[in-house]
């Protein structure tokens, strides 16, 4: 994988995450971690490899097909992504609300959620009037909303302290306990230790270390 | 200082920011494409009206010039001549014009003089057709020469056809007019789509990750200028209605504006449908624009 005409970013990359695992994705910074996701939910094309999602050539993919794959996926941002104009209860309704749900079958589970995360009484607000953590915790919320098959996170406890983010791992161990697969780009060795979950490390591009080894997925 | 929210009564709010700068210069273009579309209906319409009167009032006559023959005065070849063309089927009136009413109307081309009585001048008898089923200027013709009377029938009818002529080419204007504001209406709104697209490029993205279709995203900027183009079109309208109301209130007792545009009350109610027309090109527009836009992308 290569941005435009700058070297190749992610080179000699092969794994296979099973369906319902949960994984770590660590390396250092500019190790092509985010890059790495950005192939998974369909935000960059592989310049060259292969890359099946739910068994499914991505590449051979088309572009009608594309939303309901994304549906499927849910994403933090590393940047958030959140809509600046619309309200946090409003954000985290957007995955329910393009998939196309009554505003009565998900408006209480959004209330919840958001309780969750600790922004029960920051439903109104709006993104730009949240802390750096507030955002973080919702973007977690608008990902998981949906209850994705695959869940990606981009350092998705990077802004919340240490007590937030054990929270959010219990969430995220939740959801793979319910049957999703779980991807997280972390630097918090702290955290993945605690986890005692598996993590594929990336350096300079190359897969640097796997708990299994399965030429599947190379991009 | 935490406002009440309560999500029970919580309702999705617009996906596109409301109110981008932009909009207001696109409001003003649409109002006043809208303006002139209902003005031109307007007109149009009055127009159509004052041709087809004087089209009936031209074919509702002709005009028997008789030149006297033989023994006959003028007088008495313009009284036989009336009396054979009020017995054609078809004419309602013939009124021979005397020596003096076809004096004043040949003054300008003889002076005021006048010709010498004994002169044998051509006399005049003006006809008036029936309405239901006028007699035509062959049927008349005819009916003089089986008469024995020479004379010349005038029907109108080059006027009439010249008239209506006329009329064609303002309707196929007026209709050129209405393709022309539709289409620039079109390419208005698809160069605010496209705007609207690259404004709202982070906007748009988002939703695309969240799973969501060209349809869905094209929907939206459909929605928003269909909206914009029904508001515009009803504010142009409303002022051509205003404009229109304004000239014929200033008509009133003016005969020669009265019967060049005589707008009537029920003309003001044609540009009602333009709005909701307006709107229906904005939405096809909107869409078909985002559709090929967002198939180019990424
Ligand atoms: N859009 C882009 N265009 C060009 N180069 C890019 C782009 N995005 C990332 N890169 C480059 O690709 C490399 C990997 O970036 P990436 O964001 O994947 O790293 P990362 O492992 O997520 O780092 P971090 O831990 O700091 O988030 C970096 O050298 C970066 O400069
Ligand atoms: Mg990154």
């Amino acid at each position: 994988m290569r941005y435009g005409r700058e070297p190749e970013v992610l080179k000699d990359i092969s794994f296979e995450l099973p369906r319902g695992s949960f994984h770590f994705l660590t390396g250092p910074s500019g190790s092509g971690k985010s890059t790495l996701l950005k192939l998974i939910y369909l935000s960059e094309q592989a310049s060259r490899g292969r890359i099946e999602i739910f068994g499914q050539d991505i590449a051979l993919l088309k572009r009608k097909d594309r939303p309901l794959m994304r549906r499927r996926i849910g994403v933090v941002f590393q940047e958030f992504r959140l809509l600046d104009h619309l309200s946090v209860f409003d954000n985290a309704a957007l995955g329910p609300r393009i998939a196309g749900r009554r505003p009565a079958d998900y408006r209480s589970d959004i209330a919840d959620l958001l309780a969750w995360v600790g922004l029960g009484d920051r439903m109104h607000a709006m993104p730009p009037a949240l802390s750096g953590g507030e955002k973080q915790r919702l973007a977690i919320a608008r990902a998981v909303i949906n209850r994705p098959d695959i869940l990606l996170a981009d350092e998705p406890t990077g802004n919340v302290d240490e007590a937030m983010a054990v929270r959010i791992l219990r969430l995220f161990l939740e959801l793979n306990r319910v049957g999703a697969t779980v991807l997280i780009a972390s630097h918090d060795t702290d955290l993945v230790a605690r986890s005692g979950m598996p993590s594929l490390t990336l350096d300079a591009g190359r897969l640097a270390r796997a708990p299994r080894f399965d030429p599947v997925g190379e991009a | 200082m935490s406002l009440a929210f309560d999500p029970q009564r919580w309702w999705p709010a617009p996906l596109l920011p409301k109110g981008d700068g932009r909009d207001w210069t696109l409001l003003f273009v649409v109002a006043a494409l809208s303006f002139l579309a209902s003005l031109a209906a307007v007109a149009g319409l009055a127009g159509q009206r004052a041709t087809l009167g004087w089209r009936t009032e031209l074919t509702g006559s002709a005009t028997v010039v008789v030149r006297p023959s033989g023994t006959d005065t003028p007088d008495e070849a313009a009284a036989r001549a009336e009396e054979v063309v009020a017995g054609v089927p078809g004419v309602a009136q013939a009124l021979p014009l005397d020596a003096a009413k076809t004096q004043a109307l040949l003054a300008p081309w003889i002076g005021p003089g006048g010709l010498p009585p004994d002169l044998p001048t051509p006399r005049l008898v003006a006809v008036q057709l029936d309405p239901t089923a006028p007699a035509s200027g062959a049927a008349i013709r005819q009916a003089l020469k089986a008469a024995g009377i020479d004379a010349d029938v005038d029907d109108h009818s080059r006027w009439a056809a010249q008239i209506m002529r006329a009329g064609l080419a303002v309707e196929i204007a007026g209709a050129a007019l209405f393709v022309l504001i539709v289409a620039v209406l079109g390419a208005v709104i698809a160069f605010a789509t496209r705007e609207g697209l690259a404004a709202r490029r982070e906007v748009v993205e988002a939703l695309h990750l969240a799973g969501a279709t060209d349809g869905f995203v094209a929907r939206l900027f459909q929605a928003r200028f269909a909206r914009a183009a029904a508001q515009a079109g009803l504010a142009g309208g409303a002022l051509a209605v205003l404009v229109a109301v304004f000239i014929k209130l200033a008509g009133t007792g003016d005969e020669q504006l009265t019967a060049l545009l005589p707008i009537a009350w029920t003309d003001l109610a044609a540009p009602a449908p333009f709005p909701l027309l307006g709107a229906l090109v904005a939405a096809v527009t909107a869409r078909l624009t985002a559709m090929s836009v967002l198939a180019g992308r990424p």
